[in-house]
């Protein structure tokens, strides 16, 4: 039997309705499930006697799509070997999910990770802090209207441009540092 | 009379020579037990992954080795093999074995590290200076394939930059053959030494059921009895072709990541030598000209060839619409790539999962309510690589 097809058949028969989109690319299955069950299908994945683990929890921006944020959680089985995608689709006017750190002490640094980085508030966290930005940063770096910018230096002659200067207001999403910048078949007759 | 309970809050790095880079750990003591442990990270975020965004599939690959830099070619391995994933290519076998050849080496010299490093916190330092010099032979072979010691940047998407130089087969086994016997010296120095042993044993305990629920992997999950590896459980480039066994602990404490870790070097030499034996001719590079580069002598007769050098080069490539998670088994455990495409030539996303950031978030769990002295022990155990932990 596919064991990861009989979590996803236990998450379906004990929570009907509540996953909203099953997919599968290059051989991984991806469940895209309601935000306001992310906890229990986590918890169902951590039944005693089960084999699966969380392996990582991260999140995607989409912007300037709606619903704007996926946070991702990726579940392992050890043995029998099999891999699991979640996903909970975050709309950017709010940004937050039911944190599973509870239930996942593993999930409790990753999510302030997220928190972070892309300003999605995880409640129920016990120490929702900043992780890896300095803990008087402003914004959330990761996310995609936050462009990269230059960093201010200790020395004369050089003056930083602020990421409102590197992207002109309205512009945020379509930025490209690369001097190629991205391919688009559409526009290719038009450079 | 109420006593008054007097703890000391004494702060540990970040600049710190245990704490092997920059980790900072704030310790709360009673006397000179550890009652509360609160790990600090981030002196060392480059924000990696936000730069991955801006950058080509191709160009990426300089990016990661910076990552675990101890481990840069399981970093680099973990990311192409991401990246062919969401091509949906295979690269020809004799590449696949020149990676698991290198990795494996790779996975020796950073275990030589860890053990030198631990070693010396302990105050063995002839043991560092052993595992130095052998790293070294290590870091030589490295740089005959690449030009570098560290950062070989030196796999592609597709392949291999090139195929190995002459004598580099002859000078591996060379250093092969005599390294048992250099292992065996340094069990012999730290097994039977009374004071590493009272040090490392049944300290820094990490039971089995709180190594699974903190995410750890790696030797120190292994240490702790699980026998999962990324190698056995979802074999890549052809691990599945050799023989080899997982070493597990059974206590979870520093002593068996110890004993896991020395017997991991002996594993990964025993595949070198198979990979050695049965490497196979042929290319080294994917004969999909929308992903390698063409030959040098194609350029100078087809036109078609001039075209994709051109493509590839200014635009790189665009893998289709998708997202996946490809994992390899580093020094540290599982090193993941998750990466996001929408069918441009950069990525939308690229995640790193580091099995440092996850490892080291079970420090506090170890070391509660042991000796003070014991929060070296416990560091050195979990083999933190800082840039793998902050990217």
């Amino acid at each position: 039997m596919d064991p990861s097809r009989s979590l996803l058949t236990r998450i379906k028969e004990r929570l009907p309705g509540l996953v909203v989109e099953e997919s599968s690319f290059r051989g991984e299955a991806t469940v895209v499930v309601r935000r306001e069950a992310i906890l229990e299908v986590l918890a169902m994945a951590g039944e005693p006697g089960g084999s699966w683990v969380l392996t990582d929890l991260t999140a995607v921006d989409r912007f300037p799509a709606e619903p704007r944020f996926e946070v991702v959680y990726h579940l392992t089985s050890l043995s029998p070997p099999d891999r699991l995608r979640l996903k909970v689709q975050v709309p950017g006017s709010d940004p937050t999910v039911p944190s599973v750190a509870a239930i996942w002490p593993a999930a409790d640094w990753a999510e302030r990770e997220v928190y972070d980085l892309y300003g999605i508030r995880f409640t129920g966290h016990p120490d929702l802090r900043r992780i890896l930005m300095p803990d008087d940063w402003e914004g959330h770096p990761l996310r995609k209207d936050y462009p990269l910018s230059d960093e201010s230096v200790e020395f004369r002659g050089v003056e930083p441009k602020p990421p409102a200067r590197i992207v002109p207001e309205g512009k945020a999403g379509r930025i490209s540092a690369n001097p190629f910048g991205s391919y688009d078949p559409e526009r290719e007759g038009s450079r | 009379m109420e006593v008054a309970r007097e703890t000391l809050t004494l702060n540990m790095g970040p600049q710190h020579p245990s704490t092997h880079g920059v980790l900072r750990v704030i310790l709360e003591v009673a006397g000179e037990t550890v009652v509360g442990c609160t790990p600090v990270i981030g002196y060392l975020h480059t924000g990696i992954e936000k730069e991955m965004e801006y950058r080509t599939y191709h160009q990426n690959i300089n990016l990661v080795d910076r990552i675990e830099y101890l481990a840069a070619f399981h970093e680099e391995l973990a990311y192409v093999l991401a990246v062919e994933k969401l091509l949906g290519i295979e690269v020809p076998k004799r590449a696949q074995y020149i990676r698991v050849i290198l990795c494996e080496l790779n996975r020796i010299a950073s275990h030589l590290v860890w053990l030198g490093t631990s070693a010396l916190e302990l105050n063995v330092s002839s043991v560092y200076m052993y595992c130095f010099r052998d790293r070294e032979e290590i870091l030589d072979l490295f740089e005959m394939v690449s030009g570098q010691r560290m950062m070989p940047g030196y796999f592609r998407i597709g392949g291999l930059q090139w195929d190995l130089p002459d004598g580099f087969v002859e000078r591996t086994r060379a250093f092969l053959d005599d390294f048992p016997r250099r292992l065996e010296e340094y069990e012999a120095l730290l097994n039977d030494n009374l004071i590493w042993r009272q040090r490392y044993e049944g300290v820094a305990v990490l039971p089995r059921e709180d190594a699974l629920r903190y995410g750890c992997t790696g030797p120190v999950l292994r240490g702790s009895g699980v026998p999962y590896d990324v190698r056995k459980a979802f074999p890549y480039s052809s691990y599945e072709d050799f023989a080899f066994d997982v070493p597990v602990g059974q206590n979870g404490d520093a002593y068996d990541r110890y004993l896991v870790r020395m017997a991991e070097m002996k594993e990964s030499r025993r595949i070198v030598l198979q990979a050695l034996d049965r490497l196979p001719d042929g290319p080294v590079q994917t004969d999909d000209r929308k992903v390698a580069l063409p030959p040098r002598h194609e350029l100078v007769r087809s036109m078609e060839a001039v075209i994709h050098h051109f493509k590839l080069v200014s635009e790189g490539l665009h893998p289709p619409e998708g997202e996946v998670y490809v994992a390899v088994e580093s020094p540290r455990g599982e090193k993941g790539y998750y990466i996001v495409s929408d069918g441009t030539n950069r990525p939308v996303r690229v995640r790193v999962r580091a099995p440092s950031f996850y490892n080291l978030q079970a420090l506090p769990r170890m070391v509660m309510g042991s000796l003070l002295s014991d929060v070296i022990v416990a560091i050195a155990s979990l083999d933190i690589v800082l840039g793998d932990v902050d990217r």
